[in-house]
């Protein structure tokens, strides 16, 4: 089945209000207005105003009410509607929703689904375009999620709900209107592995989320320069599945991280270093990186796709590592 | 939506208020305890004792059923001894010991204990008050009879989350009691020094939520204000809150010199005392003599004193340990 990616999202949101009484979801505009990114266009009006909660413009404490409701016995979904607003709920995501079952000795879970928007492309400037999902992948006691495919899309948010502990899920921006195939039998995915979305023999492109179509295409021109790449999507950005990325630089021996995020302290750094930490004697050249530009992400064209990665970047860095 | 919370004049003291007294006598001779505990080392990190505040989470609590819910702060060990969560466990939590309440991984600051739904030892300030929302919203959907109690400091009144969840919390119409512990002083800083408007009340009714002021050294005036307000929420007319007037007898912590208060308040405010203000008029009424009070004396000591060798014969957890509940065992 053709579908898109926001239309996936939807479908997964509506099987699992219509499966489990106990999730409901609240955020910004995620009722009447459809979700800022008509996610949850008509939720509303199939399951109601207890299900599908429009909040006020108060993210720490929906987010801080989802983590109550969720130890309450609720499964909530939270929607924060992009990275860069999820900062004003940091305290209750990072102080109480991680935090709470460890400093708790074990006696409180907190099964929360947080989804957020993140990247840039669209030019909403620095307060919108921000890609902070590596800040929670530091975190112990979240689970992080980067669907970047119209399945992942369709399939994460079932598992993501089953885990007894907070899971949030990041989608780029970008990803909304991508176009892809959906098995018509729509099982959930697991979450434990990274993908091999393109395979190759002579380096290893890691990448997720937004990223991954860039780096699909760079794949495609290098293998026309007689360069065959292979793609992986970490899929899961926390916890990281190290055995995939070494496996696969143990085969190619050259590897190049791509990641919207900055790369000073980011998870490009953080995948980086574990692929030389597992592969040091494996690899034939350095690991390579490719990252913004380190500024806030700016409004005019051609500034935001210069602070971007993009397809010649990701060429010109795996070049750089086959030469 | 403001008013004064109705007077009835002083409240009657009765036999069963002899149990309010031996409640607050518990909270005050553990947190002496912990003083001497914490001098010799035994007790570490970050502490905060509640002594003078004892009328607080002594009367509110008594109002609360067992499947309500208490969301406190780090000032948490006397709502904790109150709310029923063993002594021995949270002395074995201030110790660090895996018999803790926590495991010994929260400390003083977090207690927390499930089968009292005792969610916790809050450290952030203001950081309790959206959970208490969530807890309420929670209970509220699943059609649940139950009312969440959620203690916080005056000082958390300036934190966005105070607002936010009040805002949420009346905008849905939830099952939260805001009790709010003025003490004056946020750590060191005093209430006026912070606030444009030191009027608390005034702030909650901003939001729709009945406020009421009590004078929180008043144990039978806290337990008075509190009873009706937790049966106001218990029958859905939404969240309500309470500004409990109390004062901190001893410094805000451990490591606090008290520069910023004179001595002279201090006393003032210790004439005060909600466990002696009790003990007189029981007195009075002839409801406790010497001898009743010397053997609720006794019986306490004999509850510390069990917390304590309980908390020295416990066990360290075991470092291997250390990674467990970082992510749940049980894959739900």
């Amino acid at each position: 089945m053709r579908t898109t990616y926001r239309d996936a999202m939807r479908a997964a949101l509506r099987q699992a209000l219509a499966d489990d009484p106990r999730v409901f979801l609240m955020g910004e505009d995620v009722g009447r207005y459809g979700g800022c990114f008509a996610v949850s266009l008509g939720l509303l009006e199939e399951f109601g105003p207890e299900r599908v909660r429009d909040t006020p413009l108060s993210e720490s404490a929906f987010v801080g009410a989802g983590v109550g409701a969720a130890m309450a016995g609720m499964r909530p979904i939270v929607e924060i509607m992009t990275v860069n607003f999820s900062l004003l709920a940091l305290d209750q995501i990072v102080n109480n929703a991680a935090t709470i079952l460890h400093m708790s000795g074990g006696q409180f879970n907190v099964p929360l689904v947080i989804r957020m928007t993140t990247g840039a492309g669209r030019q909403l400037a620095a307060q919108h375009s921000h890609s902070l999902e590596g800040w929670y992948a530091h975190v112990p006691g979240l689970r992080v999620l980067a669907p970047a495919t119209v399945e992942d899309a369709r399939g994460m948010l079932a598992p993501a709900l089953a885990d007894p502990d907070p899971v949030i899920i990041f989608e780029h921006g970008s990803l909304y209107a991508m176009e892809g195939d959906l098995p018509d039998d729509t099982r959930p995915v697991e979450l434990d592995h990274a993908a091999v979305r393109r395979p190759g023999r002579d380096l290893t492109l890691v990448t997720y989320g937004g990223c991954l179509p860039k780096v699909l295409a760079a794949a495609d021109a290098l293998s026309a320069e007689g360069v065959e790449a292979e793609v992986i999507d970490l899929r899961t950005l926390r916890p990281l599945d190290d055995d995939t990325l070494a496996e696969s630089v143990a085969r190619t021996h050259r590897a190049v991280v791509v990641d919207e995020g900055w790369r000073t302290g980011g998870l490009s750094a953080e995948v980086a270093a574990r692929i030389s930490e597992q592969c040091f004697w494996d690899l034939d050249a350095p690991v390579g990186r490719v990252g913004s530009a380190e500024v806030p992400i700016p409004y005019a064209k051609h500034m935001e796709e210069a602070a971007l990665p993009q397809v010649d970047d990701v060429v010109a860095a795996a070049l750089e590592a086959v030469s | 939506m403001t008013a004064p919370i109705p007077t009835a004049g002083q409240q009657p003291v009765t036999a069963a208020d002899v149990e309010l007294l031996r409640q607050m006598l518990r909270v005050r001779r553990f947190e002496e305890r912990c003083v001497e505990l914490y001098s010799s080392t035994k007790i570490r990190g970050f502490m905060h004792l509640y002594i003078g505040e004892e009328a607080v989470a002594t009367g509110v609590v008594s109002c609360l059923g067992p499947d309500d819910a208490v969301v406190a702060t780090y000032r948490e060990h006397g709502h904790a001894l109150v709310r029923g969560v063993p002594a021995r466990s949270i002395m074995a939590e201030m110790f660090g010991r895996v018999e803790g309440c926590s495991r010994g991984r929260g400390g003083s600051m977090h207690l927390f204990d499930a089968s009292t739904r005792f969610y916790g030892g809050n450290a952030i300030v203001g950081g309790g008050l959206p959970v208490a929302v969530g807890l309420a919203l929670g209970d509220r959907m699943q059609g649940r009879d139950r009312v969440t109690a959620c203690f916080f400091g005056e000082g958390a009144v300036a934190e966005g989350e105070f607002h936010e969840s009040l805002n949420l919390a009346a905008l849905w119409r939830l099952p939260v009691l805001f009790c709010c512990e003025n003490n004056l002083y946020a750590m060191g800083t005093a209430l006026e020094l912070s606030e444009s408007q030191p009027s608390l009340a005034l702030k909650a009714a901003a939001y729709e939520v009945p406020a009421w002021t009590v004078d929180g050294m008043d144990v039978l005036e806290v337990r008075r204000a509190a009873a009706m307000a937790v049966e106001a929420t218990r029958a859905g007319h939404g969240p309500h809150f309470l500004e409990l007037q109390t004062y901190r007898f001893r410094a805000h912590s451990m490591y606090d010199p008290e520069r910023y208060r004179d001595k002279g308040e201090v006393a003032h405010w210790r004439e005060r005392d909600p466990i002696e203000a009790l003990t007189g008029r029981l007195r009075a009424e002839g409801l406790v003599d010497d001898d009743v009070l010397a053997a609720m004396e006794q019986e306490v000591a004999a509850e510390v004193d069990d917390a304590v060798a309980f908390a020295e014969a416990g066990s360290d957890e075991p470092v291997e340990d250390l990674t467990r509940f970082v992510t749940s065992e049980d894959q739900r």
